[in-house]
């Protein structure tokens, strides 16, 4: 299942008598990156959380190019790429066994050589068989992109990303990123940190208490 | 190429993105459903007990545990050397038990921490391979608790619990599959809940009493000065139908539970 765009139509999620998201429309294509700016509690994570399909919209549609994302399964979930706040990573594990383990339960060929081009990429070859609880914050970012990356997806969701780097860490990040979009995957990233997407992102959107401005 | 928005007027055009390209799909392995789905089992398991290898967090306090709970009730329930008539097939069970919840509460506190549990409901796996790679996960561990205390509680309650040790094991192995079965899910269920530590337990003990009283009423019929052999078969039976159904019913629900 490949698509080209995403695609949010009048979605709304509550949270009890909360309203996260109120009637979000927009489209996110490939080979672009677009920034959802907002301060915390704006509804930027929700809105991510629903286009990785771990949340359901209360009402209104998500489209994924001409699927419908209620509909998407398995299928749809192995081209979506998701970087989180938490990371996504097992402490216990090492950098190598991390990415092998997501390699493997994505179903990919080849796993060696993409684990070791992730941690090439990472800049954590040397550290390969160090268990992740012994990385800095930037060493286990570096790690989770690479790991949110190592399926290739179309689409590509980052929540908060450049949190806590270091400026060569930010512009390492920002050098993936470009990357990535070069490579025709859909970046969507959330921040409220404009001076780490300037001169990055092609569109940026923000959100005000849960409705786009 | 312009991403349109339906709300207009605050798109800010910033840098003018390059030509799309249209990768393929990373190559994925080409297999039947049937070696995925098994392979994703295999994969979830092999990870949590490899998390489990490096850390022992869930194998020491466990054992720990249930081990306490048997030399407490040891003490209560064998005066002058000689235990309380059935103590024993109870004692094994609480043990069993307390101890799982223990171990069910903590293995999915793991996939908490860093989130990990999100990323595996992105992943393209089946939902059901997901419960059970955890359920086969928490199973071996508890199982590794098993061999531990049925020893013990053999020693301390001088109970002939090898006597018909396929039998027992048959028991123990039923009994600790429909008990972990719905812990498994409630736990999975949990997994976000503030009061999870209590909910558990709560949740957990009034839907899993019929497969105690069963794996008690079992063992306490071969532990019978005289066995009572096609009885402890008939309870074993319950604990297969029970497994059945607690198995059943948690690969067809876990999908929908997990999906917020």
């Amino acid at each position: 299942m490949d698509f080209d765009n995403l695609r949010l139509v009048e979605v709304t999620r509550t949270f009890g008598r909360r309203r996260a998201l109120n009637k979000v429309s927009m489209t996110a294509t490939a080979g672009t990156i677009t920034a959802l700016l907002g301060h915390n509690g704006a509804g930027k994570s929700t809105l991510l959380s629903i286009a990785a399909t771990l949340l359901q919209p209360s009402s209104g549609e998500v489209h994924f190019g001409a699927h419908d994302g209620n509909a998407g399964g398995a299928g749809l979930r192995s081209r979506i790429g998701m970087l989180g706040h938490d990371l996504y990573l097992y402490a216990e594990l090492s950098a190598a066994e991390n990415l092998r383990f997501f390699a493997k339960i994505y179903g990919l060929d080849d796993v060696e050589r993409r684990v070791d081009a992730g941690l090439e990429r990472a800049g954590l070859t040397a550290r390969r068989d160090d268990v992740v609880s012994g990385f800095s914050r930037g060493m286990r970012q570096r790690l989770a992109l690479e790991r949110a990356l190592i399926h290739d997806p179309r689409l590509l969701l980052l929540d908060e990303p450049f949190t806590g780097l270091d400026e060569a860490a930010r512009d390492a990040l920002r050098a993936r990123l470009r990357s990535a979009r070069e490579a025709g995957a859909i970046v969507l990233l959330t921040t409220h940190d404009l001076a780490a997407i300037a001169h990055l992102t092609d569109v940026s959107v923000s959100l005000v208490d849960g409705r786009l401005q | 190429m312009n991403p349109a928005l339906s709300k207009s007027g605050q798109v800010v055009e910033e840098s003018a993105p390059p030509a799309i390209e249209q990768p393929a799909a990373a190559r994925v392995t080409r297999v039947s459903p049937v070696t995925r789905f098994a392979r994703s089992v295999f994969e979830i398991t092999r990870k949590d007990l490899l998390v489990e290898a490096r850390t022992r967090e869930i194998l020491y306090t466990t054992i720990f545990f249930a081990v306490s709970c048997v030399m407490v009730f040891a003490f209560g329930f064998v005066r002058e050397g000689r235990p309380v008539q059935d103590a024993a097939a109870g004692i094994l069970w609480i043990a069993i038990a307390f101890s799982g919840t223990l171990a069910l509460g903590r293995a999915f506190e793991r996939e908490r921490h860093g989130e990990t549990l999100r990323a595996l409901l992105i992943a393209p796996i089946d939902r059901p391979a997901l419960y059970l790679g955890k359920l086969l996960g928490i199973l071996i561990l508890l199982a590794a608790v098993e061999v531990l205390v049925v020893p013990l509680v053999a020693l301390m309650f001088q109970a002939a619990l090898f006597s018909h040790a396929l039998l027992m094991i048959g028991l123990l192995a039923a009994g600790t599959l429909g008990f972990a079965a719905v812990g498994t899910l409630f736990a999975a269920m949990l997994v976000r809940a503030r009061s999870r530590d209590v909910m558990l337990p709560v949740l957990l003990y009034p839907i899993t009493v019929p497969v105690i009283i069963a794996g008690v009423r079992g063992t306490a019929a071969l532990l019978a000065p005289e066995a009572d052999l096609p009885m402890a078969r008939a309870w074993l039976s319950m604990l297969v139908f029970f497994d059945v159904v607690f198995v059943t019913l948690a690969l067809w629900t876990f999908e929908p539970v997990m999906t917020e």
